[in-house]
């Protein structure tokens, strides 16, 4: 029954893939798929591979964090200043350094801005600043056993500290209009359908991996204590593990994850600034886990996709009654589909079920209930 | 459920498609992109709200060139990527003619490349910091010599001597002192009766000037105690780029210190009569405002305006427009003027196309609005009257001061020279 399932997704994933990688590009090259609908999704890409992280946090390891927005901005802005040091003088002021920089009265880049003109040096750094926000917040938080909402309520702290720090100006890092009218990356226009259409498919590629990491990672050794952890950490502590450690890891991957979606989401939505880390994101973001289904890896990149795709959709169909219709949503996932939109079937079939034996499902949701 | 969803978004595709197809002959495409939701929904709404007041004036009158507005409104959420977003679906899916909208500076630049990228037209009309002129925005927005300098004409001719600048930490307030600064100089105002203090880079060259705190900050004490010894020798006054909700206590910190707006008034650049319907107007009374247009201001072009939207207001249909307790403010009257100045544009030149509507706006167009008469320019900024107002306890101003045809400059910084040369 399992191995069947895993059959299935797995062909589910093989198909999503070619369409992501191969068909939809192609499509759009031949001026079938608009230049548009390329650029929302290759949004929700990146919001399905934040998702992953957070899903792997919070489902697989049970640590609800509400920091994972400050990793993906983190990713974000080393992007970011990556892509603003390529506008080169084209900007308002036709000077060499950035705008915003100007207008604070610079003439010469500041210093820590200088390394970033190289894309490998800003790449490695999408990589290493979250890993190393991550691994010391997380040696200081797990080292001290803090869980449960105590966790979740920390990383809110520690995103929504960082936030008010990016929106002062004298960061250095545009304050709070953050970075904006991006021109070139690896010397293409940034904004042409070409390059967009490179950066959907790098973003497609790095999905499809992340996913296939996971899947792996969670039918290791490894992946079993991680649940092991979100189960009973004590029993874990007890057995000899140090769950600490485990916890750590995974924390530190998440991160990694979120901050090179951030990376792939700037160039293509064209603005990174402060209120992407604002705490609100962090939310939005465990909501997408939980409708499309938490503990599933294919389930938070169902839920990014189908809410971001119906809020692309409602804000301009139904401008002033979007929000009504997505808090519908909320409510009537959280009341009545508790494996959310991944685990419909499954809940579609225990319904069935519960006809004919009404205790085959007792267990069932006594196991789905958070 | 998803199928029904799916269902219902083909059902909603299908109808609008129908829908199109038969207006599409005589109407042009006209977007709105303000916030519907969030935390600028408060400001933005009314803006949505008088732009589909005055499309359907116009359309009541005959349309543009002979066709009929057809709003598209998206709400871009107060989300900056997600106003990008809805730009390049109103130009690149809707093919809008023009787009309304954007409130914060950060909306405007995260919408700019894709204006830019589209050759769309934008008209953008908040008050705003300038150093930017871009061909595909039309600023009607107040430039910083359209409000924040026109005050300091003002305050010095009422004898002030001593100014303190306070702001919310972000682009418009910074770019806004700075300019001040270098005016305040340039008119003998010595640097140390400037408050609020100064950042200095290694070369002793001022970057940053006054006090800034963030958003969303409560806690003015210091501040306070700060401008209070500032202003102990007299004629002092304060020049706050405050924004929102922040407002709320400083002013309360401000009266509760025993500060009041004969001994040392606040000019606030962020504070319209909208903005009353949040703030509480009795703890702001006498307190100065400057704005290209107020609602107090007695014409018979404002009187029409006024009643015209009230009495729209009252019989509109529209999902969501408040209908109690409306006022007129600034940033409504030039979303208003934009309209007007867009269809005079489109009629001279005979066509919709952007390239065409910008040369007949650049060649300098005129309308009579509610604040006067306003001249579009060549640099795609208007030429308009700046009000002095003082406010009154039921949210309205008393004007004191009008300044006329006052020219838009978006490029101010370095411009002013100090009166005394300094060494």
């Amino acid at each position: 029954m399992k191995s069947n399932r895993n059959k299935i997704e797995l062909i589910i994933v093989a198909i999503a893939a070619v369409i992501l990688i191969v068909l939809l590009p192609a499509l759009n090259a031949a001026g079938v798929v608009s230049n548009f609908t390329m650029s929302v999704w290759g949004k929700y890409l990146c919001y399905a591979i934040l998702a992953i992280s957070v899903d792997l946090l919070w489902g697989y390891t049970g640590l609800l964090s509400l920091g994972q927005s400050l990793f993906f901005a983190l990713g974000g802005y080393m992007m970011g200043m990556h892509l603003m040091r390529m506008i080169g003088d084209l900007g308002q002021y036709k000077k060499p350094i950035p705008d915003f920089l100007v207008f604070l009265g610079w003439e010469q880049l500041p210093a820590f801005w200088v390394p970033f003109s190289s894309l490998v040096f800003s790449m490695l750094m999408v990589i290493a600043l979250p890993a190393i926000v991550a691994t010391g917040f997380g040696y200081l938080a797990f080292r001290s056993r803090i869980k449960g909402v105590y966790f979740s309520i920390l990383t809110q702290a520690l995103t929504y500290g960082a936030a008010l720090m990016f929106f002062r100006n004298d960061m250095l890092l545009g304050g709070n209009n953050g970075f904006t009218d991006f021109k070139f990356l690896l010397g293409a226009d940034v904004r042409a359908a070409g390059t967009q259409r490179g950066l959907f498919i790098a973003t497609a590629i790095v999905l499809i991996a992340v996913y296939g990491f996971c899947r792996w990672l969670t039918t290791t050794k490894f992946g079993l204590v991680q649940r092991a952890v979100r189960d009973s950490e004590t029993r874990v502590l007890f057995s000899g593990y140090a769950a600490a450690n485990y916890k750590l890891f995974v924390f530190v991957i998440c991160a990694i994850i979120a901050g090179v979606a951030g990376a792939l989401y700037v160039p293509q939505v064209g603005i990174i600034n402060p209120s992407e880390m604002q705490t609100d994101k962090s939310l939005e973001i465990i909501v997408w886990v939980a409708v499309g289904g938490r503990g599933t890896l294919l389930g938070p990149v169902v839920g990014a996709v189908v809410i971001n795709a119906l809020k692309s959709w409602a804000t301009r169909a139904y401008p002033d009654l979007w929000l009504l219709m997505l808090g519908g949503l909320f409510i009537l996932v959280v009341l009545f589909m508790p494996k959310g939109i991944v685990g419909l079937p499954a809940q579609i079939r225990g319904l069935l079920k519960r006809k004919q034996t009404p205790s085959a499902l007792a267990t069932d949701t006594a196991a789905a209930t958070p | 459920m998803f199928q029904s969803l799916k269902k219902s978004i083909l059902a909603a595709g299908i109808a609008t498609v129908a829908v199109l197809s038969v207006q599409a002959q005589d109407t042009v495409k006209v977007g709105i992109l303000h916030s519907l939701s969030g935390t600028m929904a408060i400001s933005e709404t009314s803006l949505r709200d008088v732009l589909l007041f005055t499309f359907d004036e116009i359309n009541a009158k005959g349309g543009v060139a002979g066709k009929k507005i057809e709003p598209v409104v998206v709400d871009g959420a107060s989300n900056w990527p997600l106003f990008a977003e809805k730009a390049k679906q109103l130009l690149e899916q809707d093919k809008c003619a023009v787009v309304f909208g954007c409130w914060t500076s950060v909306s405007r630049k995260s919408v700019l490349p894709v204006f830019e990228k589209n050759n769309g037209l934008l008209f953008y009309p908040v008050q705003y910091e300038g150093e930017e002129e871009s061909k595909n925005v039309f600023y009607t927005a107040e430039a910083v010599n359209q409000q924040a300098t026109p005050s300091i004409d003002y305050l010095l001719a009422q004898g002030k001597k001593k100014f303190y600048l306070l702001g919310s930490d972000y682009v418009y307030p910074q770019t806004t002192n700075l300019v001040l600064l270098e005016y305040l100089l340039s008119k003998g105002v010595p640097i140390e009766n400037i408050g609020g203090g100064f950042k200095k880079d290694e070369s002793g060259k001022v970057i940053s000037a006054g006090k800034y705190t963030p958003f969303g900050h409560t806690d003015y004490q210091q501040i306070i105690a700060e401008i209070k010894q500032f202003s102990a020798g007299g004629k002092a006054c304060v020049v706050s780029t405050l924004n929102g909700d922040t407002n709320v206590p400083f002013f309360k910190e401000y009266a509760a210190a025993g500060l009041t707006a004969e001994k040392c008034p606040v000019v606030s650049f962020s504070i319209s009569e909208d903005e009353f319907r949040a703030l509480p107007a009795k703890q702001l009374v006498g307190q100065l405002g400057c704005w290209t247009y107020f609602q107090s201001i007695k014409s018979p072009a404002n009187k029409a305006f006024v009643d015209n939207f009230q009495g729209w207001l009252k019989q509109t249909t529209v999902d969501g427009v408040k209908k109690e307790g409306r006022v007129t403010c600034s940033p409504m009257v030039l979303s208003y003027d934009g309209v007007y100045l867009w269809k005079a544009a489109v009629e001279k030149a005979g066509s919709f196309e952007v390239d065409k509507v910008r040369e007949a706006l650049q060649s300098g167009l005129s309308f009579n609005g509610p604040g006067g008469k306003v001249t579009s320019q060549k640099n795609m900024h208007l030429t308009k009257n700046v009000f002095i107002g003082e406010t009154k306890a039921d949210g309205q101003f008393k004007i004191l001061k009008q300044y006329d045809g006052v020219f838009g400059e978006p490029w101010l910084k370095g411009t002013f020279k100090p009166k005394v040369a300094t060494k």
